[in-house]
Parts: structure tokens; sequence; C-alpha cells
């Protein structure tokens, strides 16, 4: 079976060792998503695998047939942007930019956590409902590495989105 | 036609300010953004080149030593491997900021852990690393026992750098103090860390050797590369129009670049070379650690009368910087009695290089927690300790300063903080298991300038381009050339199209000790003064009674569209210099950072709770990209305060912690919505732009703060940075 | 990454077939194995793939839970039972690594997820548990994050991760199904070994064994607390970790439940400490003598000498918490 990578199915005919974020980034050609450190300690590399965010660096491409992956070129476009993507222009959420795809991907699953009703480890109420304050988003967006330090106004986008409070 | 511009004085016309599309400062939204958050921005490695080879750098296990052996036939024998190089183009350093000409380049001899010393490509990337991975070299190893690999280590040898200042006799100055502190700090190494680890694609036709990498300063990469390569620098075109952060680690090349390129000339295809996030952290630049002695004599008043600063700091045999920790303490405060100076330790650890900020973001943060000790010492509050020691001309050289708007930032920062300075009493106020304590401290950097060029043409279409080989590595240089541009030839920004990264556009200034806004900025200034000439003459009007405004021409009852006015394009590029201005006065920026900290009185554990910024860094070319970059800085300040390490095992000298797991960048959670103010300031003297470095202002000193309101809020003074838990369990008051 | 051969396991007995080979390696979630691949810390030369295995969801047993032993991390700690009647583990879980890797990372797999000692993850040094006789370069080198108890002239190397300390302080067991098809169940407490000679072991589990699942006992209620003390405030492993269940009843300790993270090869767990406790009267005076026989064996490397206080430290401040004193 093949991945389906952004609505377009592509065939798995690869070296077993090839891990799902290079598959994406040479073999699909899709750049957005980011080689930051190969190792799943900067989230750059953050996409969507069946509409929850992993670290696509850390998983085999082989692993995947079958499964649907959605990368920030799936998101949005310039001309058609996801309300997120948007909102990162506006609040200035990146700098170099090279973090901001994985940033995207991972507040756009974030806000769908949110909504099934996943609890994080600043949660008053582990078995509570989540309210989305934010310390909120800035525990659920750790898995995501900013070096340029965007964090405020990153947060201040979601927040914006998700009509929170920051 | 090019137009030199030479600041030899300031610029008293302050142009921008008189023009007429009101789009210079505002908080415009970047042209790059929606490039860069659809992930359709290409950075180095994300070209598609046809039969492009995938290369992957071995790195030395040694500290010093050489390279007997490398034994290739193995290798060379795995699936897809195509060659294993170690060639003499290949360096083995990165290149100094500037330089403009190739590091060492002795790969047989090592020099420190981690040095490349071969390249495996092989056709895909999993077969080079695996083959780089398994590739076997014997080395001859110096004992490492006799190798110096710290400053305190009895091998390495000293040396004094750049020029000490002794001024009257700090030691009587310190013995007839009302109040004095005599203290050591020290500071660990750091990482710049970028997200975009070092890559570069290169491509050889025979003649030219064209890369896509990521890099700060084309115009000097060019050279570096060339000279490495041993090609003429026409023959090298250098491609980065998005740069994954760089902070210093890609103001000079990397070892990437030349591997790939000489892999590239030698298999006569295409050849990529990406560093891991491993190898980055090893190999390419560090910033060196430092001890500081500082000695602050005061009078009852706290007016400094004795100030004294003097670091030491490391690097490798041969390389020419040296942390220049004591810059902003040149002139920062007050005290006739003074001594500055560096002692540069030869050690072999990887390259010692610029990072954020190379002299102040250690220097100063170091400075601000003396000064603390001061105002504690003295009774005084730290604000007024400050403000009554802001000097009236610069202390040991006379010059006067330009515009300097400490007082200013030191005033409006603590009042949009809420400071209150009355009680420094540590352990005053406890919140559950938080001890909460605030602190304070200057912010200076001294403001550079770089010669630069860029080329403008106004199209009789109405529209505008901008060139320059200039970067843009998250600064918002895109932004501000098109607002600047915009701004004086009278267009919206979406009709000023901004081109960056190409070496075979005009030489910029490069992106590096914040000099990049206020040199490339000047030179796209001087461009259009000249276009502005042209069409005043085309008008018959002098230029000052030219106004541009939404594409038209308009002098005194005339309007005249761009479209009718322009019969062919004018191209006009400006040529920036830096005519020895900071010479003739003291020129930098300021700020004041305010902290409120928790300090977990039974863990040790320190979290920023709000953190002020206040900045006068001249006029802000957009008002929403300059506070991003102070944001930036002041994250910085807190993994340099709290988080931020690089350790060397000393037995062997290697990097323990040379990832991202373990040398600890700051997450979200570790910072609160952080507040930027920027004080409104023009600075003649800063630029035609009336504008000064942005960058790197917002770490100098930060960190500072936030050891002080540790201090304030738990009792506990650390002295090392950064200030990790263990260190304050020590002496943190039973829970 | 060395080649291997990808193979995909049907059923489970195809999986024990796959995984009696020669350096054969199941392969769940992967963000702690393919970390290690890439670097050749790890080199197998086959990958069993069990993620199509009927090994998901999380069933009543007996008066407890069954987690299967493919369910995510995000989803154990997102699952309503385990957050009202177990919040201990779903504390824990969420205390360790981020969404994205819980999403990926599985009971399982977390449950042997290898030390973070650099020198093991560093082909160039010593490293007993990577590579047998080599000898331990942690031992005078760089040892902030290693272990002050139960360590061995041979590793002193931690076991990193959050949710297993949780489990040893719910009485969580393992189940474990060998290649002849043998269930057991291993007491989480017992799973992880320490060091000794045979640091490269690092728990029970024999060639051809599938993790099947975790099973967690009957809800014992009680205050339930897992705090993590570490260098950033997120992301990052644990310096020290506790896991405490405790029951107060009238004054008195009636029961508790002590893990520790961060402080050995294994998730640490001393029952004298519990016996001490229990039956007493909550006090600073208690909690101190709770700490002082906790760390009656712990001996710093160095680096991680602060690891002792710290220790002493947050035991204290969770006693507190969890018999109600104030902080």
């Amino acid at each position: 079976m093949p991945i389906t990578i952004n609505g377009v199915d592509h065939a798995l005919d690869v070296d077993p060792r090839t891990s799902l974020l290079d598959f994406l980034r040479r073999d699909a050609g899709l750049t957005g998503t980011k080689k930051g450190c190969d190792h799943g300690q900067c989230g750059a590399c953050t996409v969507l695998l069946n509409g929850q965010r992993i670290n696509s660096c850390l998983t085999l491409a082989v692993m995947h047939d079958g499964d649907s992956v959605t990368t920030i070129e799936g998101l949005g476009t310039p001309d058609a942007p996801h309300p997120l993507q948007a909102a990162f222009v506006r609040h200035d959420g990146y700098q170099c930019g090279y973090c901001t795809p994985g940033q995207i991907c991972s507040a756009k699953a974030m806000l769908d956590e949110i909504a099934a009703g996943w609890t994080s480890y600043v949660s008053d109420d582990v078995a509570g409902t989540p309210v989305l304050t934010g310390e909120e988003i800035r525990e659920r967006m750790s898995g995501n590495v900013c070096r340029c330090g965007a964090y405020s106004n990153i947060v201040a986008a979601i927040a914006e989105v998700a009509g929170a409070q920051a | 036609m090019t137009r030199l511009y030479t600041m030899d004085k300031p610029d008293e016309r302050n142009r921008l300010d008189a023009m007429a599309q009101g789009i210079i400062g505002r908080p415009l939204d970047r042209p790059d953004g929606s490039a860069k958050t659809s992930g359709v921005a290409p950075y180095a490695a994300e070209y598609v080149v046809p039969d492009c080879a995938e290369g992957v750098l071995v790195l030395s296990t040694i500290s010093r030593g050489e390279v007997v052996e490398i034994e290739s036939a193995p290798v060379l024998a795995m699936p897809g491997v195509l060659a294993v190089i170690a060639d003499p183009r290949m360096i083995t350093r990165s290149a100094q900021g500037g330089a403009g000409k190739s590091p060492v380049r002795e790969i047989q001899k090592v020099d420190y852990y981690g040095q490349p010393v071969a390249l495996v490509v092989a056709e895909t990337f999993e077969q080079a690393r695996d083959a780089a991975t398994r590739l076997r070299i014997a080395y001859r190893a110096d004992d490492p026992a006799r190798v110096p690999l710290a400053q305190e280590d009895g091998h390495a040898s000293h040396e004094s750098y750049g020029e000490p200042v002794q001024r009257g006799n700090l030691d009587a100055a310190m013995r007839d103090a009302a109040h004095a502190v005599d203290v050591t700090y020290t500071t660990e190494g750091h990482a710049s860390a970028a997200m975009e680890p070092h890559a570069s694609i290169a491509e050889w036709d025979g003649n030219t050797l064209t890369a896509h990498s990521s890099l700060q300063m084309l115009k000097y990469n060019q050279k570096e590369l060339a000279d490495a390569l041993g090609l003429k620098p026409e023959q090298v075109r250098l491609i980065a129009p998005y740069v994954g952060g760089g902070f210093g680690s890609k103001l000079g090349i990397s070892a990437e670049l030349a591997a790939a390129a000489v892999a590239a000339i030698e298999l006569a295809r295409p050849v990529q070379v990406v560093m891991s996030r491993q190898q980055v952290f090893q190999c390419v630049m560090r910033r060196s650690e430092t001890r500081q002695r500082i000695r602050l004599a005061a009078d009852a008043e706290g007016r400094l009368s004795g100030f004294g600063h003097e670091a030491w700091v490391s690097n490798l045999p041969g390389e020419k910087f040296a942390e220049p920790v004591t810059q902003a303490s040149e002139f920062l405060y007050r005290g006739e009695h003074r001594t500055l100076r560096i002692d540069l330790a030869r050690i072999h650890r990887m390259t010692a290089g610029s990072v954020r900020a190379p002299g102040e973001a250690v220097g100063m943060q170091c400075l601000e927690a003396a000064m603390d000790e001061l105002a504690i010492t003295s009774g005084i509050d730290p604000v007024a300790l400050r403000l009554r020691n802001i000097p009236e001309e610069h202390p040991s050289q006379g010059l006067p300063y330009s515009s300097r708007r400490l007082a200013e930032c030191l005033k409006v920062g603590a009042d949009r903080f809420g400071w209150d300075g009355t009680d420094r009493r540590p352990c005053q106020r406890r919140e559950g298991e938080w001890w909460i304590g605030t602190g304070m401290a200057t912010a200076c950097r001294v403001h550079n300038l770089n010669e630069a060029q860029a080329k403008v043409t106004l199209s009789s279409d109405g529209t505008a381009v901008v060139e320059s080989d200039m970067t843009d590595i998250g600064t918002g240089t895109y932004a501000i050339l098109g607002q600047i541009a915009g701004e004086m030839l009278g267009l919206p920004p979406e009709k000023v199209l901004v081109q960056l990264g190409d070496t075979r556009y005009p030489p910029g200034s490069g992106s590096g000790g914040s000099w990049g806004a206020a040199s490339t900025g000047s030179a796209v200034f001087v461009a259009c003064e000249a276009i502005r000439e042209q069409l005043a003459e085309q008008l018959g009007i002098e230029e000052t009674d030219l106004t541009l405004k939404d594409g038209e021409a308009i002098a005194g009852n005339r309007r005249i569209p761009f479209t009718q006015l322009l019969t062919a394009d004018i191209s006009e590029t400006g040529h920036f210099k830096n005519g020895g201005i900071d010479e003739k006065f003291a020129i930098a920026m300021y700020g004041a950072f305010f902290v409120e900290v928790g300090v977990n009185a039974y863990t040790g554990e320190t979290r920023v709770r709000r953190m002020t910024g206040a900045f006068g860094l001249g006029r802000a070319l957009n008002e929403k990209t300059a506070t991003s970059q102070c944001l930036g800085g002041m994250v910085w300040g807190i993994g340099s305060a709290l988080t931020e390490e690089l350790v060397f095992d000393p037995r062997d000298g290697h990097l323990v912690n040379h990832d991202l797991a373990e040398y600890h960048v700051p997450v979200n959670l570790d910072v609160p919505a952080l507040e930027v103010v920027l004080v409104d300031e023009r600075d003649a003297a800063g630029s035609p732009l009336q504008a000064k470095g942005v960058g790197e202002l917002g770490i100098c000193g930060a960190a500072g703060a936030i050891a002080n309101a540790v201090h304030h809020a738990c009792g506990v003074r650390v002295r090392s940075f950064p200030i990790t838990p263990d260190k304050l369990l020590e002496d943190l008051p039973d829970a | 990454m060395k080649p291997f051969d990808y193979q995909r396991a049907h059923g489970l007995g195809e999986a024990h077939q796959l995984l009696v080979a020669d350096r054969a390696r199941p392969i769940a979630g992967g963000t702690n194995l393919l970390d290690l691949m890439k670097l050749e810390v790890e080199t197998p030369s086959a990958l069993v793939d069990l993620n199509r295995l009927p090994l998901g969801g999380i069933e009543p047993r007996g008066e407890g839970l069954h987690i299967g032993a493919l369910v995510s991390n995000s989803a154990c700690a997102a699952d309503p039972r385990i957050r009202s009647q177990y919040p201990v583990l779903a504390r824990a879980i969420l205390a360790g690594a981020t969404f994205q890797l819980r999403n990926k990372a599985t009971t399982g797999g977390n449950l042997c997820q290898r030390t973070r000692c650099y020198y093991f993850y560093d082909l160039a040094q010593a490293c007993n548990k990577r590579a047998p006789g080599t000898g331990c370069a942690a031992v005078g080198g760089f040892n902030r994050i290693h272990a002050i108890l139960g360590a061995s002239d041979a590793c002193i190397a931690t076991y990193p991760g959050d949710m297993a300390v949780a489990l040893s302080a719910l009485d969580a067991a393992v189940e474990i199904l060998d290649a002849k098809g043998d269930k057991r169940h291993v007491p989480v407490r017992d799973f992880h070994r320490l060091p000794g000679d045979t640091p490269e072991r690092d728990n029970v589990l024999e060639p051809g064994d599938v993790i099947t699942g975790v099973v967690l006992p009957a809800p014992v209620g009680g205050t339930q607390l897992y705090r993590k003390v570490r260098d950033r405030a997120s992301y990052a492993f644990a310096l020290v970790s506790v896991a405490a269940v405790v029951h107060l009843e009238d004054g008195v300790i009636a029961r508790a439940r002590l893990a520790f993270g961060g402080l050995a090869h294994k998730p640490w767990h001393d029952p004298r400490v519990e016996q001490l406790l229990e039956g007493q009267a909550p006090s600073d005076a208690l909690f101190d003598e709770a700490a002082i026989l906790l760390l009656d064996q712990a001996r710093g490397q160095g680096s991680n000498d602060f690891k002792i206080p710290l220790t002493r430290r947050t035991l204290k401040a969770v006693l507190r918490e969890a018999t109600g004193g104030t902080l």
C-alpha cells in the first residue's frame, strides 16, 4: 500500500533505513518539513500522522504504508494559508523560519488535542478538562525548539487562533 | 552608477522622517513570511539538484595528533560508496567572521577533538552516514595529559589580547572606596545551535563552483572558499536566500562547504553535505568559557571611582579571535581608575568565535551581576546606582557619546515593569513552594558598521527591486530593506522586491555584529537618494523639494506617476562605508532589563515569571521585526542564565553534551510572555538612517538581571553561570 | 544506520519467530531505537515491526486495567480511567518527552527505553553497556545525570524514563509472552535490572520475548503525585523524579508507595522507606528520617553529588504535599 501525503499517494519503494523525514524531503520533494537534529530533540520535523503530531525523523518511512501524513504544505499555501500560518505572519511568530513549519503543524495538532480533552503536565487537574491558558500553550509547544527565541509571538499567534488568553 | 557614502560624521539630515510614504518603522509583516510559514522557502539543502551525491563528514576522536592512516578500502567496498576524501583543500575549522580567507586546512593534523578529518561520499545519505560511521582512522595521538584542554591546564600558554586599559590606580581606589566589590564570575561555553544545521550543496562546471549554503556573510565566504579551493573569488558563486539562523556560527564558511566543493570537483558531480546536529556542536564554533574578575570602587553615594574588568578566555592555537568580554566595560560606567584586560589561553578545544553578541553577551551579564552586588553592599536602588554612573564622556578615550538613551530605558523599563528597588533584602516573598524575587540590569552593545553595497532599480512600471548579497538570517532584512526603499522612493512595500543572498548581487555587509540593517540599509538608502536626484533633475527641481508617494512624483503642483515619468529603468548602486565615525563618537545601543523569577525552595529550579526589556537602538526600521530581535535576545539571556553550558571531558577534551537533548536551549515553557519597549531614538552617528544595531542588544546583560533576581528571591549569589539547581542547592535555605 | 532486514510481524507467533534470530530487534514507536540506530549504538540485523499486532487498547483486567503494549504514551495519559484512577501514571507520562514523542512512543517500548548516558551514546567512548568489557568512561568523567544508588564499577547509568517510575509506585506488572508462547508477569519493580557486571542488559527480557502489556492492579486511590526535577521547564530528562501514592487515615500514613527516577539503573523502590512511613503521623522529622534511610547507601560520582541533597529535598516536598502539609 502506498503512503498518502497531503492527499497524494506515494509508493514506498525506498531503503528501509529511510526516515519518514528524509522520505518527505527527498523522495516526495516536500522540504517544508525540516531536519533540525534528526534525533527527536528539536521538533522541526513535526508532521501530522493520521492527524496526530509526531517527529518524522524518528520513524521509518516503510512503517507507514496505508498511513496518511499531512505536512506544512498540506495545511495551507502562501495564497491560501491556514489560519495558523496567517497568524504566525501577523504576530511575527518566527524569525529565521526553519522551525516554523514544525511549530505550525504542532500547533494544529495541539488545538485538536485540547479539543479532545487531553491534559498536560501543567494542567491543575490531570483528570479535568483542559483550559487553554498561556501556560498550557507553552508546555504543549515545548517540543518545538525555536533558537531565534520567537516563543512569545508563537504563543500569541496560537492564542489568537484558539481564542485563548496568552 | 555607484554612489559612495562615507560615514565620517553624524548625518543630521534625518531624511527618512522627511519622506512621505510613511512606512519606515511601521510594524509591517515580513514579505518572506508566507513562504516561511507555508514551507516553500528553500534553505540550503532544499534544492533539487539532479545526480547529487551525499557526503558525510568524519570527525576526529583525539584532541591533538596526526592522522596516520585512513582505512578507506572496507568502506569503499560498501554499497553506493563513491569516495573517501581527505584533501588539503578541505578546511578543519570554521572561518572567523570577516576572515575573507581560508581557515586552517591541514586535514591530517588534529588540533581538537571533533575536527573534520575526512568526507565519505555515497549515492545516498543512508549509505554515506553508515560508511562514515564505520570508517576506521588510525591516529598518532599526543598524550592527552600533555595537551592543554582547559584554561586552568598548566600546559596552556597565555597571551594578552588587544590593548589593555590601565588608568590611574585601581588598587588604591579599591582601598579608599566607601563601597567596594571584588568578585570573580565564570561563564561556560555556549553553542549557537541555529536550527538549520550547516549544510551545502556544491556543483562544479569545470570553471565555477556554485554552492547553496547556509551562511551569514557571502562576500567574505566567497573569498574564504575560493582561497581554500585555490580558485579566484569570481569562480565561486554562493546562494543563500534563506538561512535557518546563524548567531555567529555561519559568519565564516564551515567544513561541510569546503568538503562538498572538493568532492564535487573530484567526482565531477554535485555533492550535498549536511552536518549532523552533533557535528555542528563539535566542529563549528563555540563561545569561549570565561572567568571574569570585576572590581568596583564607589563613594558613599555609589559613584564609581574605580572600575576593573579582567577576563580570561580561550581559543585554539592560531586563531585571531578572543571573546572581547570587556567591550562595553570600556565606556558604559564611570570610574577614573580603570583596569581592563583580556587574557587568552591557547587550548585544544574547537574554534572559539563569535556567538550572538560576542563580548557583551557574557561580559555584561557578569558586570551587571557585580553591579547588583555593589547596589546591595551600598544599599542603593540598583536603578539609581546605574543612573548615577552614566559618564559624561568616554572614560578612557575622552570621546563624546552619540545618542544614548540609557537613562530613559532604565526609567521606562522600571515603570513598565513596576520596579521597586527600595528593599533588596532576599527571601522576602514566598508563594507556595517558590521564592519570588526581582532583578534588573543594564543592556549595552557597541554599534558596528560594515562596508556594504546594494543596487536599487526603479522601473517604469512603478516597481522597484533591491539587490544585495546581504542575508536575512531571521533578522527581518527582507522587510526593512523594502521599507527603506519604499520610503525613499514613495512606493508601498508590495511594490518593492528585495532579492538577497546571492554573490551575483552587489556585496552587502553580511549579517553579523548587528550591523546588517544599518550598513546594508544605508547602501539601499544611498542608492535611493541617487535615484531621487535623477528624478528631480528630470523634473527640474531640487532633490530636497521632491516628494515621492504611492508611485507618484510630486513637485509643486505637479503630480506624475512613475509610469509616465520613467521612460527607462533607473538603476543605482549605493556603496556605504564607515569613515571612522566610531573614532569620533562612542556609539552604542543601550537598554534595561527587569525580571521576576521564582526559585523553587525545595529543588532550586528557577523559572522566569516576567521579563521586560526597554531598548534604545536608534530608529527601529520595522517595529515588529526589531521587537522580535529583542525578544530573541532575551530568550538567549534566559538560556545563558539558567541552562546553557558546553561541557568538555577534562580527560580527552571531547564535548560531552553535543546534542539538543543535553545542551539545553530554552524551550517554550522556559519563557514567559516577554515585554519589549522600544524607546524612541534617532542616532545621527549610527547611520544615515539614524538606526543602530538591534539583533544582539537583547542578550547583553539579560542573564545578569536573572541572576540578580535569583539572589533577591532566595539569597543565593551564584557566581558561576548557568545557575543550575545543583549550584543553588549548596546555599539554598532549608525548605 | 547499518542496513537491516525490515520485517513486519502479522501475528504474535510470527513475531516470536522473527525475534529469536540473532540481533533481531522489535520496533514499535521507534523513538529511542531509531535514535540509537542512527548513531550505530544499536545495530540490529533485523527490525521486527510489531505495530500491526493486536496489542492496542486499554481493557479492564480483574479489578484493574490491562494496557496493551502498543498503546501510545499519549493514549494512555489521555484515557479517562488512567487519569481519574491512576493519576500518578498520567502525570508521569505527561512529564516525559513531548506530545510528538508521546504520540509515537508505546507502553512496551517506553519500558525498554535505554539510558541517556552521554558515553553510552558516543561510539568513541568506553561503555560496558554498549560494548561489554570496554570500561565505563562515565566513571571519572562528567556524570551529572548518573546514578547515586545501585550503580556498579561497570556502569553508573540511569534509567531515564518517567512512566515506569509511576508504574513501580502503582505495583504494576509487565506482561510478557515468551518464544514458547508462555505468558509471565514480572512486577515493574523487577523488570529493570541493576547493572552489576552485565550492564548491557537493561531488563529481564530474554530473546524472543514480546511485551504484550502492562497490568495495573485495582485502583487504590489516595493522593497520587509525580514530581520531576529537571534543568529546564519541559522537554528534559529528570535529574530526580518521585512518584508517590499516599493514603492518610485519621492523621496517620496508612499506606505509602514511593518510586524514584533519575537515581539508578532502574526506577528505584525501597520498601524500607515505605515501612518507615506507614503507621506514622506525618511530620518533617519523619520525612527527614525517610530521606536518610532512602539515601543511606547513596554515593555520588562527582558531578552528580548534588542529587543526594536534591533527592532529600524533593522527597520532603512530595511527602509534605501528599500529606496535606504546607509547601
